[in-house]
This record gives C-alpha cells, structure tokens and sequence, in this order.
C-alpha cells in the first residue's frame, strides 16, 4: 500500500441481509481496490451431510429468510431429478406462483427498505431532489416506506393461501406443492395480485406495467421519465440516476448468467444463458467450480459435486467465509439484470455502459422484473384448474448424483447433491450472492462487486463512502445464503 | 397517548434473519406504526435502520461507554462459540470482534433481554447435524439452560432472556412482546418453564387445526396433499407443539396444516433433530410414537381404536383426497 493510500474497513454494512465488511484501499478521490468479507459462517452444507434427502426440504429454506423459496425450490428440483418425477401442471403453477410472490416481495424490500434510503442521506440535503428522497424513502419512516411494507404484508397474502407462511414453507415439493387450489383460492389469488398490479401502477410506475414493459430504450425510458419526473418511484430514481451519474456507477465484469426459473409445462418464463459480448450461449454447469484461494476454507478447486465445506478455522489464509464461484474460470455478474438480457428485452442492453451492468441497470433491471412477474402471476393464476392434482409422489433412489437450479430474486442459485446408501453424502450451495460477492481467485481476479466497487468517488471525510453504499446494496446482497 | 420512548437494539448472527422477515409482515397495524405508537425506538437494526458502518459502532460503544441507556437487546440467530470458543464464526463487519462478546458486553447492560426465534432461544436449526459451528441458544442451549449468556443472567429488570422461540417467529409474537416491555407488562409468571410469552405458547398447533375433525376419527393422510389429518403418517406433530399458529393465521390465512404440510414443532427446543424424517411418523407395533400432550397412552389407544371404528365414510374418502369429494350431508338442524 503506497502511502498516499489509506485504508478502510467499512462495516457493518446494513440494510442488506446478513453482515458484510469490506476493505477498502483508497488512492485520492476513489477506490483503488475492494475486499469483500462474508464474516459469518453457519456450515449448512456439513449439517446435511448424513440426512435423509427429504429432510432437506425442512432445513434449506432456513439457509435465508428472504430468499427462503428459492431454497426451497433449487432443493425440490434436485429431489425431482433423483426421483425422475414431474409435477402437474397445477403444481408448477402454484409452485411459481409461491416462488414469484417471494421474489417479487424481496425487490420490493430491496428497492425500498434497503436501497433507497441511501439518498436520503443528509450528505445529499443540498440536492434539488433530496426532499422527495427525504419524505417518502428516508429508514422507517419514509412514506413509500411504509406503504411498500404494507403493500408486501398483503402480497404476502398468497402465501398463507399457498403456502400456509412466508418464510419457510414445505409446501414446495419435488412432485409439486403440498396444497391443491380449490375454486375460491383461484379468485382468491386474483384479488391479492390485482390489487398488488393496482399499487405498483400508482406507486411505482405511475403507468400501467404493460406501458412500463414496453420501454425499448434508455430514450424511451427517458421520454418516460421526461413525461412527469415528479411521478412515481422508479421516475425519482431515474432523477437521481442523472445527477448522481448511477448509469455508469459500479460496473461488473462483462458476463451475466441466469439459470432460469418458473417451468411451467416444459418452458421455463425466465431463460437460462450466459452473456458475453451480445451474445447468448447455454449454461454448463459441468464448468462451474469453486475457487478456495482467497476463503477461509480448507480443499483444492473443485466443481461442486467434488468440493467440500472444510472451514479453516485458523483462518490463516484468506479473508472471507465465502468461496470462489467461477464459470469456466472466470466471473460472472447474476441477478435481476442478468435475467432481463437474457430475456431479450430491448431495454436491456441499452442500459449497459461500456459493455457492464451499473447502479441504474440493476435497480431498473429489478423494478422491470416487478412488473413482467406480476403479468405472469395473474396468468399462472388464472390458469389454475381446480380440483385438479398439484402433486404426485415418486421415490428416492439409494444413490443419486443431481442438481437443482433456479433464480432467487438476487440471481442464479445452484444445489448440488450426492445421495449414497439413501442419505446425502455430500450437499453443495452456490447462492447468487456467493457469485457477485466471491473474494479473488488464484489469479488473483476480483469478484464482480469488488471489481466493480475499483474506481467508486470517495468526498472528502467519508468513512464510508456513500458511493459504495451504492454500489453494494444495488447488487442487493444476501450475506447469509452467501456463505450459508 | 403515546407512551414515553424505549430503546431497543436489534442484531443478528447465526441466523437465516427470517424472524425479521416474518416481522416485516405485521398488519393492522403495520410494523413502524406498532413501534411508533408504543414508543419503540430502534437505536438500530440491521435491516431497517439509516446508519451503517462507522455509525453503528459508535452506537453500540456508546451504549457500552453509558452514554446510551438501552432498554431492550433483541437478538436474532443463534450465537456462534466456535471455533474451539472463540467466538470466530461471526466476527461483526467492522470491529474485529466476535459477535459472542458483544453480546456478553451489551446484554447486561438491557434491563430486557429478548432471543427472537429459535436459533436465539435455544440454538435451532443452526446447531442441527454436527453443529459445526458450536451454535447456542442466548440462554438455552436445546433444553439445556446455560447458553451464551449462563444460567444465571439476568437483564437489568431481573428477568432472564424472554424466549420468542419459533423458526420463523410469527409477526405479533414479536411485536407484542415487545408492546408488552414498553409498559413493563410482563413478569416472569408470563412466561412458560422454556420462558416463551404465555400469550402464544399456551396454546397448541391443535387448537384450531381445520384438520380437527380428521383428527378426532383418526382419518388419516397417507401422503402430504392429502387433506386427512397428518398426525398417523406426516410426523405432524401439532397436538405437542406449543403455538397459536392454527388460531392465530399467518400471512392472512395461513398456517403449515392449513399449507399441507405437518407441524414440525419449530417452537420448541431440539425440533431440529426430531431423531426421524420430518415428514414421517415412527411408530411401535403400528401405534404413532408422540401422544398428544396431557393424554394418557392407554386412553389415547383405547379412543383412538373407537373413534378409528366410528369414521364416517365421507372422512374416510376425503382424508387420503387432496379436496373434498365426499361433502358434508345437508341436514336440518332446527330443533322442533
């Protein structure tokens, strides 16, 4: 470290969930590198080692409080790949339907609870837009706050219809979902997501999300915001995108990846692909391995059929709990944004900056997201044939080699089991946040937030600087599933 | 009126922070008018609270230095003693310093003490399988007293750690119990031998169930999404487990028996290893292990061998369906 650079620890990083530190040396007005920190270490893969492979249905949505269905719903899929079974079509239904209102639900939070609150900062009281940042997304007490609370309560609602509680349920099954709708729970479930639409039109958007979806462009998405900047949500942060230049702010590595979510009769909704340079290739997971170099974790690089959860407890070498996911050897960026491109929608890449994902991307990609789910959920819904079955049952073979994967709200999450003698013999998580929240691997490349956090402005005085609370909390990091 | 302000301080460790989630779900009020209206103020809390970094530390120096009184320390998740005790697990960001010791230096210092969820109160699903991390309980470790803080501990008021046990915890579980600090309206006679609030955990999953009547003629699901009760074959377990779930709804409606899925007693102390599959009954000579609480065996043998004589055919047929095929008979009921 030359001596006009100084060092911070930053931490502990709230409104994201879990605890996060990171490091960072600073040369001047910006960051000169990053070092993320996954300070916590629960071991969940060792606790499944020796279990019946059913019971991981009870203890994986525990990994995470807010991103409990997509536990549920990567270990189901693995369970249905070792049982060969389909669910019905009913079953898919409500079981996307149960994981889209979880997603859905965590960018609201996200956007409103642990985001947004950023901009209203005392450091920015000078701005022009800092008294609507103030009034409706200052901490707890912000109007949009608290609406976008109780509006989440009551999407909620479709859980205690569903899923009998958010969060962790067992309704999610490998056959399908544990509650079969009747007449009732079809209207239902209408009311709920109808009036959740109603909420994110007025709220949000002020438009109709079918208009929202068919922004194309960032001119269009500007003529949008030109339109009536004082509207809606996502118009105020697109106000403050300008001032604060968040279109270019953090950008990541160049590669996206989504492994697809919501099947529904042999088609996924959201695609699975990787991004590189405008194109869009298939995922093989058979090329994913985990990186040890940089974690306190004791084992050699390995794909996670072949990797093991051996925690140094020295912590001699290293600094963070979280290993090193790469695809083919190199990083990539997961979440919101990732799925968006993937989809092909227009908007997507004209929202890249120099080719990476950004403050603005992130933020828009989520808030897109909100808006394209809902269309799907009301769909889902309707389709719901009562009285029809929403699972079947199979059987667990005494060995198995499987894995399951899906989208949590923050991007792609991977489990990867192996069952011998009818136990598991060995049980592997890469959540999303282990991937854009991964230390430096073996040649010392940076995960995709400390990538992106080199070259964050710092003002003068800050002991943590606001630009990296942007940054950080745009990637909407969920500490605990990272290490889990 | 609103009442004078308390202070409470929120952190997390060894958790997933669903309790927090599930917090975030309270209606009717919602949860920052709950707070407000009975002057709760959250000196911080991880998910909700401006401050971070810096600015966290300084609140919790202060309150260590007295120079800010602190009325009640929720903690969420359960606490990391390893490796080998020290704590290590879970340094907090910022302030290479385990988690283990700021709450030995924080919790003396709250005149209440509360453990919310089941990792807090007793250890949960954190310490299950080998525990790798040697996760506890703040007071509790399974059954054990003693945990993180000893036997002994008493907050500031004199009471032990109030244990809100559940994995999650429902909203008003917390939000009461904390309504209920701000008045000092709860004494020890209101909490239960696990020290769970009374206003929740004297009541069972049972109470309630809309599976009741399955129940009583022994009509039984075989596989989950059937809709008989799941006591026989489903490893329910909601005649033991301590909780309002089926009298108190859960995000609206809802419940696990009313989700299709049996109650795995998260309430409790060791419901992480439950020494069987969640999802199954072990049963001697065809007879479930687990008799409902209070029942003595012989009575709940010879009843349940009547009433399992006395099924109606219309529960019969619907217990092993995944909706109502069999409806009830209209029948008039008008005493004449």
């Amino acid at each position: 470290m030359s001596a006009d650079t100084r060092r911070i620890i930053a931490g502990p990083f709230n409104r994201v969930e879990g605890d996060l530190e990171i490091r960072l040396d600073i040369n001047g007005a910006a960051v000169r590198e990053a070092y993320v920190n996954s300070p916590l270490f629960r071991g969940f893969e060792c606790i499944l080692e020796g279990k019946d492979p059913r019971d991981a249905l009870t203890i994986v949505p525990r990994i995470c409080g807010i991103c409990s269905v997509s536990q549920s719903m990567a270990a189901a899929h693995a369970l249905a790949a070792a049982e060969g079974v389909t669910p019905p079509p009913n079953g898919e239904r409500i079981a996307a339907i149960i994981h889209a209102a979880e997603n859905i639900a965590d960018h609201l939070t996200h956007f409103h609870i642990f985001f947004m609150a950023d901009f209203a900062r005392a450091i920015y009281a000078g701005e022009p837009w800092y008294g609507m940042a103030f009034e409706q997304f200052r901490a707890k007490n912000g109007t949009a706050v608290q609406d976008a609370m109780n509006a989440r309560a009551s999407l909620l609602h479709i859980m205690g219809l569903l899923a009998g509680k958010w969060p962790h349920t067992l309704s999610v099954q490998p056959g399908g979902a544990t509650k079969a709708s009747d007449l009732r729970d079809r209207v239902r479930l209408l009311a709920i997501i109808r009036q959740f639409k109603d909420w994110i039109e007025k709220s949000i958007f002020a438009a109709p999300v079918e208009r929202i979806l068919a922004i194309d462009s960032l001119d269009a998405l500007r003529a949008y915001h030109a339109e009536a900047p004082q509207s809606g949500s996502l118009r105020l942060f697109l106000t403050i995108c300008d001032a604060l230049e968040l279109g270019s702010m953090g950008p990541g590595p160049k590669r996206f990846m989504s492994y697809g979510a919501y099947p529904v009769e042999g088609r996924h909704l959201l695609p699975s692909g990787i991004w590189e340079d405008g194109a869009a290739l298939p995922v093989d997971t058979g090329l994913i391995t985990e990186d040890l170099t940089s974690a306190w974790m004791n084992g050699e690089t390995a794909h996670p059929f072949e990797g093991r959860t051996l925690p140094d407890e020295a912590m001699a070498n290293g600094y963070s709990w979280c290993k090193a996911p790469r695809m083919a050897g190199q990083t990539v960026e997961v979440g919101a944004f990732a799925r968006m491109l993937m989809s092909g929608h227009p908007l997507a890449a004209t929202l890249l900056h120099d080719g990476a994902a950004n403050v603005r991307a992130r933020v828009v990609g989520r808030l897109f997201e909100i808006a394209s789910t809902v269309l799907a959920l009301e769909q889902w819904a309707a389709e719901i044939v009562p009285g029809e079955p929403a699972m079947v049952h199979g059987r667990l073979p005494q060995s198995a080699r499987v894995e399951g994967l899906t989208e949590a709200a923050r991007g792609s999450l991977g489990h990867w089991l192996v069952v011998e003698k009818g136990r598991i013999a060995s049980y592997q998580i890469i959540a999303p946040t282990t991937w854009n929240f991964s230390p430096r691997d073996a040649t010392g490349t940076p995960g995709p937030v400390e990538l992106a956090l080199r070259g964050a402005p710092v003002r003068q005085g800050e002991e943590t600087p606001v630009s990296v609370q942007h940054i950080v909390r745009s990637f909407d990091p969920c500490m605990v599933c990272t290490v889990h | 009126m609103k009442r004078p302000g308390r202070t409470v301080l929120w952190l997390q460790s060894g958790g997933c922070g669903g309790c927090t989630m599930s917090m975030m779900c309270a209606e009717n009020p919602g949860l920052f008018a709950t707070l407000e209206n009975f002057g709760l103020d959250f000196l911080w809390h991880p998910s909700l609270s401006e401050e971070s970094g810096s600015e966290v530390i300084d609140i919790l120096n202060d309150i260590i230095a007295g120079k800010r009184t602190l009325d009640i320390l929720c903690f969420e998740g359960s606490v990391l003693r390893g490796p080998n005790g020290t704590g290590k697990f879970h340094i907090l960001a910022g302030t290479d310093r385990p988690m283990l010791e700021w709450l030995r230096l924080i919790a003396p210092l709250a005149n209440y003490v509360v453990a919310v969820g089941t990792c807090a109160t007793y250890g949960g699903i954190t310490a299950a399988g080998n525990n790798p991390t040697d996760a506890t309980g703040l007071q509790y470790d399974g059954r054990n007293e003693g945990g993180a803080l000893g036997a002994a501990f008493r907050g500031r008021s004199g009471l032990p750690v109030i244990n809100i046990a559940g994995c999650p915890t429902h909203p008003n579980w917390v939000s009461e119990t904390l309504m209920l600090l701000s008045e000092d309206a709860l004494a020890l006679s209101d909490l239960d031998t696990l020290r769970r609030p009374r206003f929740y955990a004297d009541h069972l999953v049972h109470h309630g169930c809309s599976r009741n009547e399955y129940y009583e003629y022994k009509a039984s699901a075989e596989s989950l999404s059937e809709i008989g009760c799941m006591m026989e074959n489903l490893g329910c377990v909601g005649t033991q487990a301590h909780g309002d779930c089926n009298t108190r709804a859960w995000n609206g409606e809802g419940s696990c028996t009313r989700g299709g899925y049996p109650c795995i007693n998260c309430t409790a102390p060791e419901f992480e290893e439950p020494g069987r599959i969640f999802t199954e009954t072990p049963k001697i000579g065809g007879i479930p292990i687990g008799l409902p609480t209070d029942m003595p065996k012989a009575w709940f043998i010879a009843l349940a061998s009547l009433s399992k004589a006395a099924t109606p055919s219309r529960l019969r047929q619907n217990a092993t369906a995944d909706h109502i095929i069999a409806p009830p008979a209209d029948r008039n009921t008008n005493l004449k």
